[in-house]
């Protein structure tokens, strides 16, 4: 196909939940066949743009198209093309993962046999053959998200939602839920990732918008957020409280960024570790000798702070 | 345990619909389609009870002994011999047994709304209708299971109704389209409720008195004044009176006609109200 096509096109999306404003005016593109993902913290309103993307919420203002669909006023059809897997399984815990599948596969018409064999193969595709049978109150977290996951895909959606898949999960189960996604994005689905994770979204998505307070307040690929924002953290926390304003100096020489005090650890943000060498030879020309040095992954508050000058209120409370 | 390739390994997917699939979606749920998704939502409810045992204990065991409990413990007292009280309560307890079993609506929505399978069954191509419908008809069809047992039952112990097959048929119809009225009600206390327990709690402190301040049980002769005024005016009265009628001997058409009213009047409210606070819940 030539040029761009985009899957989901969202303007001036708005949702009202009495004095909250959960949504402030989202304007989203979401190309087809990629995997698009929207990241911020607990109660920044992703999961409301998910719900009304699903047909499960109507805008207050605003408007919403999946596929050429309005979601409000085609929403039959919408419900036709796009699959949803929530925060929470939501399968019935007292069928059988078999039983689970089939079900919606007859509801959405089809005959006995397709419906019972293409559970078969989503079970096997999500490694549940073995426990097919068995009533879904016995499977772990992990499995019962990959059921969810298989029952959004009965209907071989064009578009999946999937939002925070992996919220709740091991670290083991994370993995396995990013490479099953990475799996989908190559079959051609198109994917709407919501998710807290920085890491998670790096990993999985084509481009990210980063929204908080109901408002995108960046997007980009996973390159051009980092290179705004710094992928690294370099903290430095001198032995002598005294060489606090030195080393602020010498992290801003390097990384050209205004670097945040806390206590008397001073913290930038950096675009690779190749900076280190230099933030060395910087301490060591001014004489700071370091107790503490570490370079790590940005967290999603340190995003958050270069971005928006302020913390995200929800880890705000954790960070300090 | 590998994951390399899971799903990509599985042509069975055959992922996703194409874009001439996608050209051609329908508008909107025909009907039939509407009516068949409704019994395979009903058929999900059934299936519930295969795999939970106890929800069948609930439902068929629960009104067996009432039967047994009322008639032998409280029978010689209240009617004179466990014979007569049989014949006189076993209406009464179908109608009490059926209003109870409405809570099993209720908690069942309830439960699914709280465990996020109805946004599941939402965000499908699906009939609006179809996950409300589809409860209601499987509690309809555990209420007729229900009605043949304690009727089966009933006439193990002794009960023999004095009127005819089509009378028979009659009274079933009643009870299922008088617990239908009550269900919508119920449903929008599932709706209203935040979890499944709240709903437990109403069941005991509205549906339990309200079926025991009637004539299902006892005659209200023995009640005083101001509770007589009350009990001869309740439905479950009308309704227990015309299944007596149906079944056994006396009046039918009377209270009949008056339980009928009452239907009607309790669909006319609460059904409009249960489905708007379900649109607006789900």
């Amino acid at each position: 196909m030539a040029g761009m096509t985009y899957s989901i096109l969202t303007e001036g999306l708005v949702k009202r939940f009495g004095e909250t404003v959960a949504l402030d005016g989202i304007d989203l593109a979401v190309r087809t066949g990629s995997v698009f993902g929207l990241l911020g913290p607990n109660g920044a309103g992703k999961t409301t743009a998910v719900r009304i993307l699903a047909t499960l919420l109507k805008p207050d203002g605003g408007h919403a198209t999946v596929c050429g669909h309005d979601v409000v006023r085609q929403a039959h059809q919408v419900r036709q093309l796009t699959g949803l897997t929530g925060q929470y399984a939501s399968v019935d815990e007292t069928l059988t993962g078999t039983e689970n599948l089939m079900l919606i596969g007859r509801l959405t018409g089809q005959s006995r046999p397709t419906a019972r064999s293409r559970a078969r193969g989503l079970l096997a595709a999500f490694r549940l053959s073995d426990a097919a049978d068995r009533a879904v109150k016995t499977y772990s977290g992990g499995m019962r998200r990959r059921l969810d996951l298989a029952a959004s895909l009965v209907t071989r959606p064009r578009v999946l939602y999937l939002d925070e898949p992996t919220t709740g999960l091991d670290p083991r189960s994370r993995g396995d839920m990013w490479d099953v996604v990475r799996g989908l994005a190559a079959t051609g689905v198109t994917v709407l990732l919501t998710t807290q994770y920085l890491e998670e979204a790096d990993q999985l998505a084509d481009e990210i918008a980063v929204i908080d307070h109901g408002s995108v307040i960046a997007t980009g690929t996973p390159t051009e957020l980092k290179d705004r924002t710094g992928a690294l953290t370099l903290s430095v926390r001198p032995a002598l409280p005294a060489d606090v304003p030195a080393v602020a100096a010498a992290l801003a020489a390097v990384t050209r960024a205004e670097p945040e005090i806390r206590d008397t650890t001073v913290t930038a943000p950096v675009a690779g570790e190749d900076v280190m060498p230099a933030v060395v030879r910087r301490l060591d020309d001014a004489g700071v000798r370091v107790a503490e040095l570490t370079l790590r992954g940005s967290s999603l508050d340190e995003v958050f702070l270069t971005l928006t000058g302020h913390r995200s209120e929800e880890l705000e409370g954790s960070a300090a | 345990m590998t994951t390399e390739g899971t799903v990509l390994d599985s042509p069975v997917l055959e992922y996703p619909i194409s874009e001439e699939e996608a050209a051609s979606l329908s508008p909107r749920v025909g009907p039939v389609e509407g009516l068949r998704q409704t019994l395979s939502l009903a058929w999900r409810t059934l299936v519930q009870v295969k795999h939970n045992p106890a929800e069948l204990i609930d439902f068929s065991i629960q009104p067996l002994m009432f039967l047994l409990l009322f008639t032998y413990v409280f029978g010689g007292a209240i009617g004179g011999s466990p014979h007569a009280y049989l014949m006189f309560a076993l209406p009464g307890i179908i109608v009490q047994n059926s209003l109870f079993t409405t809570l099993n609506t209720a908690t069942g929505l309830s439960t699914d709304l709280e465990k996020g399978f109805f946004d599941r069954l939402r965000s499908l191509p699906i009939a609006r209708f179809a996950p409300l419908a589809g409860r209601i008809a499987a509690d309809v069809a555990k209420q007729a299971w229900a009605l043949a047992m304690l009727i089966g039952l009933g006439y193990a112990l002794g009960f023999r109704v004095g009127t005819n097959p089509l009378a028979v048929l009659a009274a079933a119809g009643l009870v299922l389209v008088s617990t239908l009225a009550v269900s919508w009600a119920l449903v929008l206390v599932a709706m209203l409720a935040a979890n499944p327990e709240k709903v437990q709690i109403f069941g005991f402190v509205v549906l339990f008195p309200i079926t025991f301040t009637s004539d299902a049980f006892v005659r209200t002769a023995s009640m005083p004044g101001w509770l007589q005024a009350w009990a001869k005016a309740n439905p479950v009265t009308l309704i227990s009176d015309a299944m007596r009628g149906l079944l056994v001997s006396g009046p039918a058409a009377r209270p009949a006609v008056e339980s009928l009213l009452y239907v009607a009047a309790f669909t006319a409210v609460f059904a409009p109200l249960a489905v708007r606070a379900f649109k607006r819940r789900v």
